[in-house]
């Protein structure tokens, strides 16, 4: 049994917070890089600005978007931990002191109808997931509003398949346009029930950019999206190119005989996640 | 093209969509909450606290500012969330405003009667737009936080005509 504390947790949480809104993955930057030669003028020029921004915003240590975000974790907790405090609110310590300490804007309102600022960011979204091991493993992904609220959940039906996905995916992106900031990555979760199908679209977006999905006709899906989104002209922040998504992502589980849910969780270029194992 | 404003006032009557200005001069930022405490004002009657006549809006808000710099990351927010002020903030004067992606139809349509432009800047290049920021106050609604009205004045700041006064829209058909 490995005992963790409520201190570090707080203190790799702040660290997240801080680095993920900061420094945008190698692996991101070198998507961008790719995209930008493969487009021309208006396209390119933005593209080139994207990267400008987020090379400027790691060498100055300041936000590369205003917009830092709700504070979303996916947290992998061993059966061998014991932790001296309570995760959720642990978790939230830490994204308070680190959207205090990193200067990150705060944009949570504690009641969606009254609509007022908690000026901490709190509270987090927190999805918990219990392993075998003696490691606590917390990703954390910020997600700014323009990407998120253009992002739909659709109960499809079993005999509309594959095509029905596909049209449901490529008209959310479209629908978007340059409100969700593409160049985007596209996270696409089918099966499971209504809430399981968007948790699996937004657990697509942490994914590593450059991995390919496990299952062999998720993979081919993907492959055959990202084709069908590219072509759509949409283009990068929505004035045309061939760059709508850098990737698609695609996770799956298991469904009722009657069901097939879709869920299609945008997220814009700056796609920010860090990870850390305690 | 670099722009002047209101030096160079005259030049707005040649901006055609497409065109990319780098701009200098004052800008205001409001978004979702200043436009509704703005809209709450006038239906009670108070005075606004901000004279926007003949001043740009930037659907904009900041990280906070770190010591040592002029302002935060200050990015556009998604403006077609401001579409249904379009007659209110056309009413206080406004000359145009600045965010990213489309405006719905009715919108533009309004834009393109009265002869307001819109501008957009890059989604996402908060640290980057930053750096055009030469002077900021917060001047109203400070209650608001990150969506508290800001004066700002900007020099080199990049954006792109969207809609102009010759009927174009950037996104048409988009």
């Amino acid at each position: 049994m490995k005992t963790i504390h409520e201190e570090d947790i707080i203190n790799a949480v702040s660290r997240l917070c801080i680095d993920a809104c900061t420094y945008l993955d190698n692996s991101v930057l070198s998507c961008l890089k790719k995209a930008k030669e493969n487009e021309q003028g208006l396209a390119k020029d933005i593209i080139a600005q994207i990267i400008e921004n987020d090379e400027l915003a790691a060498s100055e240590n300041i936000p590369m978007c205003q917009d830092t975000g709700i504070a979303v974790f996916f947290v992998e907790l061993g059966n061998q931990v014991f932790l001296d405090c309570d995760l959720q609110e642990a978790i939230n310590k830490g994204v308070a002191k680190g959207y205090t300490e990193g200067y990150l804007r705060k944009s949570v309102v504690g009641n969606p109808l009254t609509r007022i600022n908690t000026k901490s960011n709190t509270p987090a979204i927190v999805h918990i997931k219990q392993t075998l091991s003696d490691k606590l493993k917390i990703t954390f992904c910020p997600k700014g509003a323009g990407s998120e609220n253009m992002s739909q959940v659709k109960m499809l039906t079993p005999a509309q398949g594959i095509n029905g996905i596909k049209d449901f995916v490529l008209k959310v992106v479209k629908d978007a346009g340059g409100r969700a900031c593409p160049p985007l990555v596209v996270g696409v979760g089918i099966g499971g029930d209504m809430e399981i199908c968007a948790k699996l679209a937004k657990e697509a977006l942490i994914r590593d950019i450059d991995d390919e999905a496990s299952d062999p006709e998720a993979r081919k899906l993907e492959n055959e999206l990202l084709e069908l989104i590219n072509s759509s002209d949409v283009g990068p922040m929505g004035l045309g190119g061939k760059t709508t998504a850098l990737k698609v992502k695609v996770n799956l589980y298991a469904c009722h005989i009657a069901s097939l849910p879709v869920a299609v969780n945008l997220q814009c270029h700056a796609c920010r996640h860090k990870e850390v194992t305690l | 093209m670099i722009l002047k404003y209101p030096q160079e006032k005259d030049k707005l009557s040649q901006l055609k969509a497409g065109d990319i200005v780098e701009f200098e001069g004052v800008i205001y930022t409001a978004r979702d909450a200043a436009h509704k405490r703005i809209k709450e004002y006038l239906e009670q009657g108070k005075e606004l606290p901000v004279d926007f006549k003949d001043s740009f809006i930037y659907y904009a808000g900041p990280t906070p500012t770190k010591p040592g710099h002029v302002i935060g990351s200050i990015g556009p927010t998604t403006s077609s969330r401001m579409d249904p002020y379009a007659d209110m903030m056309k009413d206080l004067g406004v000359v145009g405003t600045i965010g990213k992606g489309p405006r719905s139809e009715e919108c533009t349509e309004k834009y393109i009667e009265n002869h307001l432009l819109y501008f957009v800047t890059t989604g996402g290049c908060g640290a980057l737009l930053s750096k055009a920021v030469q002077e900021a106050k917060e001047i109203a609604f400070l209650d608001l936080g990150p969506e508290s009205i800001k004066r700002l004045y900007v020099k080199g700041f990049k954006m792109i005509v969207a809609i102009d006064y010759h009927k174009n829209n950037l996104f048409k058909g988009r």
